[in-house]
């Protein structure tokens, strides 16, 4: 597993506890799994650490303190929920910040420029490298596998959301406007209808029902 | 000869129209469900053996024999049903767009599967990145609850069924089958060994069976419009439609349901908008995801995209996820990149893939500065053979499977790189063997 190295110093806080927006999203969460199989809900869990460290503290990670809670949470021994938080590539075992710019750098990505949106993540977001945190903690770049996203290719993940058939410029805007505390709508930049042709859609013109 | 709409099943493919339930029904979807999980689970079976459906999650087994192998009698373990929305092949992107656009194609199969399995409950592993898919996975279900689709007496068909939504946190491996099952019980993504099969012992220990998202989804359509209008589309033993993922250098990439079967020259030139520059600027397409061997222009020229044709050219249809390379592509950077995503997502069990991943990448990536001795590339596709069928899962054979096809079509290319390199730099100073790292 790959984390970010943040350029923003940190400490691993003294404790962690769950807030009330977090014990509710648990108490739903757990209900998924058999009596005894609560241990299943440790991914889901450790998303909520991260959600909730994203609330207070404006950068989205899972400290020790995190990982603990679960551990006690669930009935596990901390180890079984480290080598868990360890293993997976979404959870940020540092701090990262304010915006997670997830560039997809496999080959479908990278057929169609994505060395180009790197390139202007780093221009515009400040960021020396992947890995690298901009020195205003506004944004952490981190090289991602296949997003699965490879017709709107190449694509940024900021954070939850997919923003498709980016280039150097429309990076640039994209990075420019968060920066400003826009949100622009994710999905095509350039205006697709989701995963259909630049153009409009070839076939399902005629749906029965629709 | 085309596809024509009527005979597509994922009529809402690129989102025009709504997702929910009121929309999905006047499309057709929950149409007479009731009365197809009263006709029983071997019906099901039968009809979905008839049509000749075959998994759509890159292998191609077939699914009703697949839903055959569970259990017949009850015992005090319960069943479950596993769909594989981890979907993380490169090139692939399919399974998206039916989980944010056409969710209750899969909500309503994954109740059939459920009867025909004889499962109680079903969860649904969706990869960690779709976020905003999971989302709307969730509301779709949350939608069949409220309208008694799902839950105690599902339908009114006198079958009780919950699912359940999974969210799994970005890695590559737990798309295999028995990885995703050691992820959902809350471990590390390490594939089993088989046997026992998910079959037998599963999820929980319980007899499972995992199906991809695209074969769950498509089995509702096919019981409601019958065996044989499935199967009178594609050629024998490969019928069906598919959702192809055409991608790279075209003009216009994009999803598409075709027939299968369908030329791979068509399914370009008609959907996507032809290959960048024209066909003659075609130099090769990886057909069926990253794992599955590319094959050069020669082939492409009237290859069919089905499972035994793609087979006969030492390649497979996979997930098919097509990836189009033209005349301006760096080859061997291109299959270089896809050995460092196999190193990246090896889960490091076992040792062949651990340290061949790696070593493979270290490889490759001489290869593009061309930084080696010709007989380094005898060496190299030696090693993927080594590699190969040594492992507990297919990962590594999906890793070194790209670089074999490069091999087997493009060598003189590499040999011309490494000339240029010698030509330029002199010879590369002899590599001290790479330890791991």
């Amino acid at each position: 597993m790959t984390t970010p190295d943040t350029t923003i110093p940190f400490t691993q806080p003294d404790s962690f506890s769950f807030d009330a927006e977090s014990n509710a999203a648990i108490e739903t969460i757990v209900k998924r799994y058999p009596a005894g199989k609560q241990a299943s809900a440790v991914i889901p869990l450790l998303y909520v650490v991260q959600r909730q460290m994203k609330r207070q503290t404006g950068s989205a990670w899972v400290p020790n303190k995190g990982m603990d809670a679960v551990a006690e949470r669930l009935g596990m021994a901390p180890i079984r929920v480290y080598e868990v938080a360890t293993f997976y590539f979404m959870f940020n075992m540092k701090p990262i910040g304010k915006y997670h710019l997830q560039v997809c750098g496999t080959t479908p990505c990278w057929l169609r420029g994505s060395d180009e949106v790197t390139r202007a993540c780093k221009d515009a977001g400040h960021v020396a490298g992947f890995g690298q945190t901009s020195a205003d903690g506004m944004f952490t770049m981190t090289e991602v596998e296949c997003l699965g996203g490879c017709v709107n290719a190449p694509i940024l993940c900021v954070d939850d959301d997919y923003y498709e058939d980016m280039d150097y410029e429309s990076t640039v805007k994209l990075i420019e406007a968060l920066r400003r505390g826009e949100q622009p709508a994710p999905g095509s930049v350039i205006g697709r209808q989701t995963s259909a042709p630049v153009g409009g859609p070839l076939t399902l013109t005629d749906v029965p029902g629709e | 000869m085309a596809l024509s709409d009527k005979d597509r099943i994922f009529t809402n493919l690129y989102g025009l129209h709504g997702w929910q339930l009121d929309a999905a029904r006047r499309r057709g979807h929950w149409d007479g469900t009731k009365g197809l999980i009263e006709k029983g689970r071997d019906w099901i079976i039968e009809e979905v053996k008839n049509s000749g459906l075959r998994g759509r999650g890159g292998a191609g087994f077939p699914t009703g024999l697949k839903w055959s192998f569970m259990p017949k009698q009850a015992s005090d373990r319960p069943h479950y049903l596993v769909v594989n929305a981890d979907e993380s092949e490169p090139g692939t992107c399919k399974d998206r767009d039916i989980l944010r656009h056409d969710p209750h194609t899969l909500v309503e199969g994954c109740l059939i599967a459920g009867v025909a399995m004889g499962a109680h409950a079903g969860y649904i592993y969706v990869r960690g990145e779709y976020y905003n898919e999971h989302l709307v996975l969730q509301a779709a279900i949350d939608e069949a609850y409220a309208a008694g689709l799902l839950g105690p007496n599902a339908c009114g068909g006198g079958w009780d069924f919950d699912l359940y939504v999974h969210r799994g946190a970005g890695a590559y491996i737990c798309g295999e089958e028995t990885a995703l099952i050691e992820s959902l019980e809350g471990k590390k993504g390490m594939p089993r060994l088989k046997p026992p099969f998910p079959a037998a012992v599963g999820l929980y220990g319980c007899p499972s069976t995992v199906n991809n998202v695209e074969t769950i989804a498509v089995v509702p359509t096919i019981l409601r419009r019958g065996a044989s209008w499935f199967a009178g589309f594609g050629r024998p033993k490969n019928s069906g439609t598919k959702i192809f993922c055409i991608q790279g250098h075209v003009n216009k990439p994009c999803n598409v349901e075709e027939e299968m079967s369908i030329p791979l020259r068509e399914l370009i030139e008609k959907h996507a908008g032809g290959v960048r520059g024209g066909w003659d600027n075609l130099l090769a397409v990886i057909p069926g995801g990253s794992s599955t061997p590319m094959i050069p222009k020669a082939v492409c020229d009237d290859v069919l995209m089905d499972f035994d044709a793609l087979r006969e050219h030492k390649t497979g249809l996979g997930t098919a996820g097509v990836i189009v390379m033209d005349r301006s592509t760096d080859l061997i950077k291109a299959i270089a990149r896809l050995s460092t995503f196999y190193k990246h997502e090896s889960c490091g069990q076992c040792t062949p893939c651990r340290e061949g991943m790696g070593w493979v990448k270290r490889m490759m990536d001489r290869m593009v500065e061309g930084r080696a001795e010709v007989d380094e590339i005898d060496v190299l596709e030696q090693v993927t053979r080594q590699i190969e069928g040594h492992t507990i899962c297919a990962l590594a054979d999906g890793g070194v499977w790209p670089v074999q096809g490069l091999i087997r079509h493009f060598r003189p290319m590499m040999e011309e790189r490494i000339a240029a390199y010698k030509a330029a730099k002199g010879s590369p100073a002899p590599t001290l063997p790479m330890a791991a790292e």
